[in-house]
C-alpha cells in the first residue's frame, strides 16, 4: 500500500513526548506523508485509541477520507513500586482504515464517564489512583459490560455469534467474568496478553484485535472493547483470513535497570562528554524535515545513483539535476561496525555501523535491538525510526532513523 | 610545483603530553623560542605567520588573534587554519606558499592546541563541531569509533580473524612505544608489549586502549624562506620536495568506498610522489613519518602510501619493515601514538 496517499494520521497516547507539537505530525514526517492530510493526538484516556478508531471509520463512510492511519503508542509509567508498574507495559501498534478490507467495522457503542480511577494533573509525571476494589465494582466491570451488551443490542446479535469478544485486563478474576455474565463462552474470549505484554494502555485494544483476528476465520465476528473513563465497543468482521501469523513482536529483554535510564526515571552517569551534547537548531530540523525524519536522500536523474544525506552535487556524476529519494522502507546491509564505549550513550557502547541500502546508497546509523558482539559484516537490517536524543537544554526529542538486524529468511 | 622552491631554517617542539601546566599561550611560545633558536633569528623576522587550531579554539578563541596576542607578534598578517588532523600542514602550506609567491621572505607555520581543558578523555565531543545538521544524523561517533570500521572491514575483507587481526595491529603500537620511549619530548615513554594491547580495555571493538593515540597538548613550529635564501640562514636547511593535501567530496560515505583504505592519503601520496619525482616510494623512501592516529590507520597508510602492496601490509608489520631496525623505519619519534596527538602536528 502506498502510505504516501494516507489522508489522516491520528495517534493515541497517554504519556505523549509533547505536550505542545503535535505527535501525530511526527509519525507523519516519519513516513514522509503529503502535508494536505488531518492529523490529530487522541489523548487523555486509555480509551483515546477506539475513540480514533471511530472517528477514522466515521470519516471514511461519509467520504471524507479514503485511508486513515490509528497510530497508538502509550508508555504508561507507574511510580516506582506501585500496582501500576507492575503490570504496564510498553507497546505500540497502527491500523490504516480504509476501503480495502481485512476486517470491517460494523459498529459501536461507546460510554463515557467522569470516573475518576486514575488521574495525573499537567504538573505530575505519575499517575494517581483511587481504591482497586472500588474501580474494579463501579467502573471496570460495569462500563465494559455496558459498553458491549449496548453494541450487541444495538445491532440485534446475540454473545453466540461473536467469535472473540477482546477487552483490556485489569484484575485477572474478574476479567472473563464481565464477558461470561454477557453470555460468552470462556474459548470466545480472547486472552488479554497481560502475562505477556502487561496493560499497555492506548495500544492495548489493537493489540487485541491483531490477535483475535490471527485466530479466527473469515466471516467471524469481533468485539473489542477499551476501557478508560468508560469504555468503547466496536464490532468488526473478519472479510479475509488473516494474512500475518506473528502480528505481535516483543523486544529482546533489557534490564529493567536499563529500562529506568531510558525513561530517565535513574539519574545515570552521563559524563562531561555527555553534558557536550550541542543545543537542537530547530530551523535545521525543520529545513531537513524530510532529509532527517522520512529518512529522503536524493537520486541523480542522471546517473541514477541513490545518496544519502540528500545532495546538491550528484557525487557519482556532478549532474546538479537530483530528485528526493526515500530510504527509509529499503532494506541494507552492514558494511562496517563498531561497539564504542568512549561515545556518549545513554545505552552504551554506542553500537554503530555504515549500512549500504540495497539499490545503492550508504550512510552510518546508530544499530540497535541487537545484543553485542553478534553483529557482523554483511548483516542484513531495515531501518526503525527511533528516539535519537534528548537535548536537555533545548528541551527537545530527537528522533532519526536506526538500523534494527534482521533475521534472513 | 613547491618542489625545491622552500626550505625550513628552523623548527621548534614543545614537550607533548597532559600539560595541565600550560596553556595556548605558554605552548605557542614554547614551540615559537625554539624555532627562533634553532633558525638563528628573531621574533621581529617573522613577516607572516599561519596558525593552525583545531578543536583548540573553543579555549583559545577563533581567528589569527591569539598567536599574536601570545606571542606579541607586532600587526603582521596571521591567518588561523583548521582542517581537523592536517591543520599544521595546513599551516605549513600557507607559509611555503608565501615566500614561494614572494609575498614576504620569511614565514612562521605553527600549530598549537590545548586539548586537556574538555573534563574528559578523548577528543572533543564531535557533536559540536561536525555542523549542526550532521549533528542530527550522526551517529554519536567519536574518532576511536569511526577508525575502528575501518579495522572491522580490513579484517573481513582479507580474512582475518579478529584474533589475528588485533594481534597484527597490536605490533604497530609495540613499535612505537619502543620508538617513543626514547624521545624526550615524546607524550608516553614506556615499552609496552602485544600481550599488554591484546589485554588492554577495548574503547571501540576492534581497537583497544593501546591501538589509539593518546590526546596531548603541544605545539611545534617551522620557519620558511624561499629555497635560494637558505643557505644564509644554515648550511643543513630542509628543501621541500613536494606538499599535496586532498580533501575528500563525501564518495567514501555515500556510494563507492571499499572501507579499507583512505582515499584522501591515496589521491595526496600520488601527487606529492610525482612533485617529488618519487616512482618507486617503497625503494626511494628512507624514513617514514604518517599519519598513526589509529592502529588500523597506521596499517591501511602504508599500503595508502604505496609502500606495501595493497591487503599486504599486515604481512610487512609482521616481518618488522617498519620497525626501527627495519628497511623504513617509521614514526621514529614515537608517532601520534607516543610523542602524542594534538591535531596540528605539523611537521
Amino acid at each position: 500500500m502506498r502510505l504516501r496517499r494516507c489522508r489522516c494520521c491520528l495517534l493515541c497516547k497517554h504519556n505523549e513526548p509533547y505536550k505542545e507539537r503535535q505527535n501525530a505530525e511526527i509519525i507523519a514526517i516519519a513516513l514522509d506523508l503529503e502535508a494536505d492530510i488531518t492529523t490529530a493526538d487522541f489523548t487523555g484516556s486509555t480509551k483515546a485509541v477506539t475513540t480514533a478508531l471511530i472517528s477514522a471509520a466515521n470519516s471514511i463512510a461519509v467520504g471524507e477520507a479514503k485511508r486513515v492511519l490509528v497510530c497508538a503508542a502509550d508508555c504508561r509509567i507507574g511510580r516506582p513500586g506501585s500496582y501500576l508498574e507492575m503490570v504496564s507495559g510498553d507497546a505500540a501498534a497502527a491500523v490504516v482504515v480504509g476501503k480495502e478490507k481485512l476486517a470491517s467495522i460494523d459498529g459501536y457503542h461507546c460510554v463515557s464517564y467522569d470516573f475518576a480511577d486514575i488521574w495525573r494533573i499537567d504538573k505530575d509525571d505519575f499517575a494517581r489512583s483511587w481504591e482497586d476494589r472500588w474501580i474494579r465494582d463501579e467502573g471496570y466491570t460495569k462500563f465494559i459490560a455496558e459498553a458491549i451488551s449496548k453494541l450487541l443490542e444495538k445491532k440485534k446479535i446475540d454473545a453466540s455469534e461473536i467469535a472473540k469478544v477482546a477487552y483490556p485486563c485489569l484484575y485477572p478474576r474478574e476479567h472473563p467474568k464481565i464477558a461470561l455474565s454477557l453470555g460468552f463462552s470462556q474459548e470466545r474470549i480472547q486472552d488479554p496478553l497481560i502475562v505477556t505484554l502487561g496493560n499497555t494502555g492506548n495500544a492495548h485494544p489493537l493489540l487485541m484485535l491483531a490477535a483475535a483476528l490471527e485466530r479466527v476465520k473469515k466471516g467471524s465476528k469481533i468485539i473489542v472493547a477499551s476501557y478508560g473513563n468508560g469504555s468503547d465497543a466496536v464490532l468488526f468482521t473478519a472479510r479475509e483470513n488473516f494474512p500475518f501469523s506473528k502480528s505481535i513482536g516483543v523486544s529482546k529483554k533489557m534490564s529493567y535497570r536499563k529500562y529506568l535510564a531510558f525513561r530517565e526515571l535513574l539519574p545515570v552517569e552521563k559524563g562531561m562528554r555527555g553534558e557536550d551534547i550541542a543545543p537542537t537548531p530547530v530551523s535545521v530540523l525543520w529545513r531537513n524535515r524530510r532529509e532527517i525524519l522520512a529518512l529522503v536522500g536524493s537520486k541523480c536523474r542522471k546517473c541514477g545513483t541513490p545518496q544519502y544525506p540528500s545532495q546538491r552535487v550528484c557525487v557519482a556524476c556532478r549532474s546538479q539535476d537530483l530528485e528526493p529519494y526515500r530510504f527509509a522502507d529499503r532494506r541494507g546491509r552492514i558494511f562496517s561496525l563498531t561497539e564504542d564505549y568512549l561515545a556518549f550513550s545513554i545505552n552504551p557502547p554506542a553500537i554503530y555501523g555504515i549500512i549500504d541500502f540495497e539499490g545503492g546508497g550508504r550512510y552510518w546509523f546508530d544499530i540497535t535491538d541487537c545484543e553485542l558482539g553478534e553483529l557482523k559484516v554483511g548483516m542484513p537490517v531495515r531501518m526503525s525510526f527511533r528516539r535519537k536524543d534528548f537535548d536537555p537544554r533545548r528541551r527537545v526529542y530527537n528522533y532519526f532513523w536506526k538500523a534494527v538486524p534482521e533475521v534472513e529468511g | 610545483m613547491i618542489r625545491d622552491r622552500v626550505a625550513i631554517i628552523g623548527m621548534g617542539c614543545t614537550k607533548f603530553g597532559e600539560r595541565w601546566d600550560a596553556g595556548f599561550e605558554d605552548l605557542a611560545l614554547e614551540a615559537f623560542n625554539e624555532a627562533l633558536d634553532d633558525a638563528g633569528i628573531e621574533a621581529k623576522d617573522i613577516q607572516a605567520a599561519w596558525l593552525a587550531t583545531c578543536f583548540d579554539e573553543v579555549m583559545s578563541g577563533k581567528s589569527g588573534l591569539p598567536l599574536a596576542n601570545a606571542l606579541k607578534l607586532p600587526f603582521i598578517p596571521i591567518t588561523r587554519v583548521e582542517n581537523f588532523c592536517a591543520s599544521g600542514s595546513e599551516a605549513l602550506r600557507g607559509a611555503v606558499y608565501a615566500v614561494a609567491s614572494g609575498a614576504c621572505d620569511v614565514a612562521l607555520a605553527i600549530g598549537v592546541e590545548k586539548l586537556k581543558d574538555t573534563g574528559y578523555g578523548g577528543l572533543p565531543e564531535f557533536g559540536t563541531v561536525m555542523g549542526t545538521r550532521n549533528r542530527l544524523i550522526f551517529p554519536n561517533l567519536t574518532a576511536p569509533g569511526a577508525f575502528a570500521m575501518l579495522a572491522t572491514r580490513y579484517f573481513s575483507k582479507y580474512g582475518l580473524s579478529s584474533e589475528k587481526g588485533r594481534e597484527i595491529l597490536a605490533r604497530i603500537p609495540v613499535k612505537s612505544h619502543r620508538n617513543g620511549a626514547m624521545n624526550p619530548k615524546a607524550h608516553l615513554r614506556r615499552e609496552i608489549t602485544v600481550e599488554d594491547v591484546l589485554n588492554a580495555p577495548i574503547i571501540a571493538w576492534p581497537l583497544g586502549l593501546y591501538d589509539c593515540c593518546g590526546v596531548s597538548d603541544g605545539a611545534a613550529a617551522a620557519i620558511v624562506v624561499r629555497a635560494e635564501d637558505a643557505k644564509k640562514y644554515r648550511e643543513d636547511p630542509i628543501y621541500i620536495k613536494a606538499m599535496q593535501i586532498s580533501a575528500s567530496p563525501g564518495e567514501e560515505l555515500l556510494y563507492r568506498w571499499d572501507g579499507v583504505h583512505i582515499e584522501t592519503t591515496l589521491r595526496a601520496a600520488e601527487r606529492a610522489y610525482k612533485e617529488a619525482g618519487i616512482e618507486n616510494p617503497r625503494k626511494e623512501i628512507d624514513l617514514l613519518e604518517l599519519h598513526d592516529c589509529f592502529s588500523i590507520t597506521e596499517l591501511v597508510t602504508y599500503e595508502d602510501l604505496k609502500i606495501s602492496p595493497r591487503g599486504e601490509a599486515w604481512k610487512d608489520v609482521e616481518n618488522g619493515f617498519f620497525e626501527l631496525d627495519g628497511e623504513i623505519p617509521c614514526r621514529t619519534d614515537g608517532g601520534l601514538k607516543c610523542f602524542g596527538h594534538q591535531l596540528v602536528h605539523p611537521v
